[in-house]
């Protein structure tokens, strides 16, 4: 079994393509500048774990990290 | 216009793509993919004379290094084109360089978040009924002329808050700066000069009547220290967001139907699987990235390893990246559900577009409206597919036939 995963934007490399925020919505929110962050503390549910992936190798900013816990 | 300097120098035609590289050459407009798979086997960068001096970065790597680099790369001129006269008409973010460059664009930034675009789709959802009802029953039609450019045109009219049936003095301006004006400075001074006059009509009117729309919004817009923004700022950023709004998703749009007028599997699989559209608009944006941007020089370096020098341009190609093989397997197919995209369509670090999710949602409803209403349709082999030059690639003549091939 793998572990849980846990998601984080960078803010410092995040440049609000929202790719993230398009191909994984419950996973990420945008702000008033469509910069993204993760949502709540990054945890990601369980059953959203390929979308978590997804979105990380879609950010073409490389801003996204998944770690396993 | 009479005068010498108007007139427009012919290039030379490119026989040693390698050192001699031009993107105004009609040989790159008509299929510049297998010139970039040209240069980026021979160097990751890769210079002309051309231009008064330009590189060109040839894979993602390079690029990305350029784009991220704004200490050795200022996007004060942001054509390649045959002339570099003094700076005057700056259009804030996409000219500034750090530090002004943050705050200028965090203006721009709200009225263009995906939530923002979502209220706006409906309205384009509408237009692009409306121009289908105008050709549908002839069978046929000249895309490019009859629906993709008018798209982009409306909607940024619409949240402008400018009058949409001003659309063909947006497209005459747009040609003169991003095309005629690469080689004609005083097509590009016009252009410039009556869109300044035009938007400075606008302002005035917003003064006296204010009104709830982009322009007024910028004219409540504040800078860093407080102030409100000086009317050449305003003028400058409204000038970029018409001729960023309108070539660009012009040109994604008609490419994506070009793309799926020659090949019905991906056609019929968008039909049957409307839910591959976000991805399906992602490799149509890597395959055939509409804009080229460019920076110029201001500090010795290298990038992946070759010398960059003052003095000249760089011709920054995200389409070119974004068919670099090392980065995208099959780059130069189209996997209409690619799964793993970071492409670079709209720029790399500080200034990726800011109409991006603008463009994303014209294109969505622009392919998914007509796949609707026309789910088959073909190149008309009586007429022919042309190119844009230079900046911005897309198809200005698209005509397509409807219904099944018999």
């Amino acid at each position: 079994m793998a572990g849980k995963l846990k998601i984080r934007v960078d803010q410092d490399k995040c440049q609000g393509h929202a790719r993230c925020k398009s191909l994984a919505p419950e996973l990420f929110e945008l702000d008033e500048f469509g910069n993204a962050h993760e949502t709540g503390d990054g945890s990601v549910p369980a059953g959203l774990e390929d979308k978590a992936w997804l979105a990380q190798s879609n950010c073409p900013e490389i801003a996204i990290e998944v770690t396993e816990e | 216009m009479s005068d010498s300097a108007s007139i427009m120098p012919e290039h030379p035609p490119v026989t040693d793509w390698i050192n001699d590289f031009d993107h105004t050459d009609p040989v790159w407009t008509d299929d510049p993919f297998p010139i970039w798979e040209k240069l980026r086997a021979a160097s990751p960068v890769v210079h002309t004379e051309r231009f008064l001096g330009c590189y060109m970065p040839t894979t993602y790597k390079a690029v990305k290094e350029i784009a991220y680099d704004t200490e050795h790369f200022s996007s004060r001129r942001v054509i390649v084109r045959d002339v570099r006269p003094d700076i005057t008409a700056r259009a804030p973010p996409i000219t500034s360089d750090p530090p002004e460059h943050k705050p200028a664009k965090q203006i721009l930034l709200p009225p263009f978040t995906p939530d923002a675009m979502k209220k706006l789709e409906p309205r384009v959802r509408a237009i692009c009924n409306e121009l289908i009802d105008e050709f549908i029953a002839d069978g046929k039609c000249d895309a490019a002329a009859r629906y993709t450019k008018h798209v982009p045109v409306r909607a940024i009219a619409h949240m402008l808050g400018i009058p949409e049936k001003d659309g063909d003095l947006f497209i005459k301006w747009i040609h003169g700066i991003l095309e005629l004006g690469i080689k004609d400075d005083n097509a590009l001074m016009e252009a410039v000069k009556e869109m300044t006059g035009y938007f400075a009509g606008h302002l005035e009117q917003r003064k006296k009547n204010p009104t709830d729309d982009l322009i007024s919004t910028l004219m409540k817009a504040k800078d860093k220290d407080g102030n409100p923004l000086a009317d050449e700022h305003v003028l400058g950023s409204l000038r970029l967001l018409l001729i960023a709004g309108i070539d660009t998703t012009w040109s994604a749009i008609g490419s994506s139907l070009w793309h799926l007028a020659r090949t019905p599997a991906d056609r019929e699989r968008l039909v049957k699987e409307p839910e591959l559209m976000p991805l399906a608009v992602e490799e149509l944006l890597r395959a055939y990235s509409p804009v080229t941007m460019a920076r110029e020089v201001m500090k010795e370096t290298t990038v992946s390893g070759c010398p960059v020098k003052p003095g000249n341009m760089v011709l920054l190609s995200f389409p070119a990246a974004n068919r670099d093989p090392a980065m995208f397997p099959d780059a130069d197919k189209v996997v209409i559900d690619r799964k793993e995209n970071r492409h670079a369509a709209f720029g790399l670090g500080i200034h990726r577009c800011v109409g991006s999710n603008l463009a994303r949602m014209e294109m969505t409803v622009a392919i998914e409206e007509w796949l609707k209403r026309i789910p088959d349709f073909r190149l008309d082999p009586a007429g022919k597919v042309t190119w844009s030059e230079g900046t911005v690639r897309g198809p200005r003549q698209l005509p397509l036939l409807f219904g099944k091939a018999n």
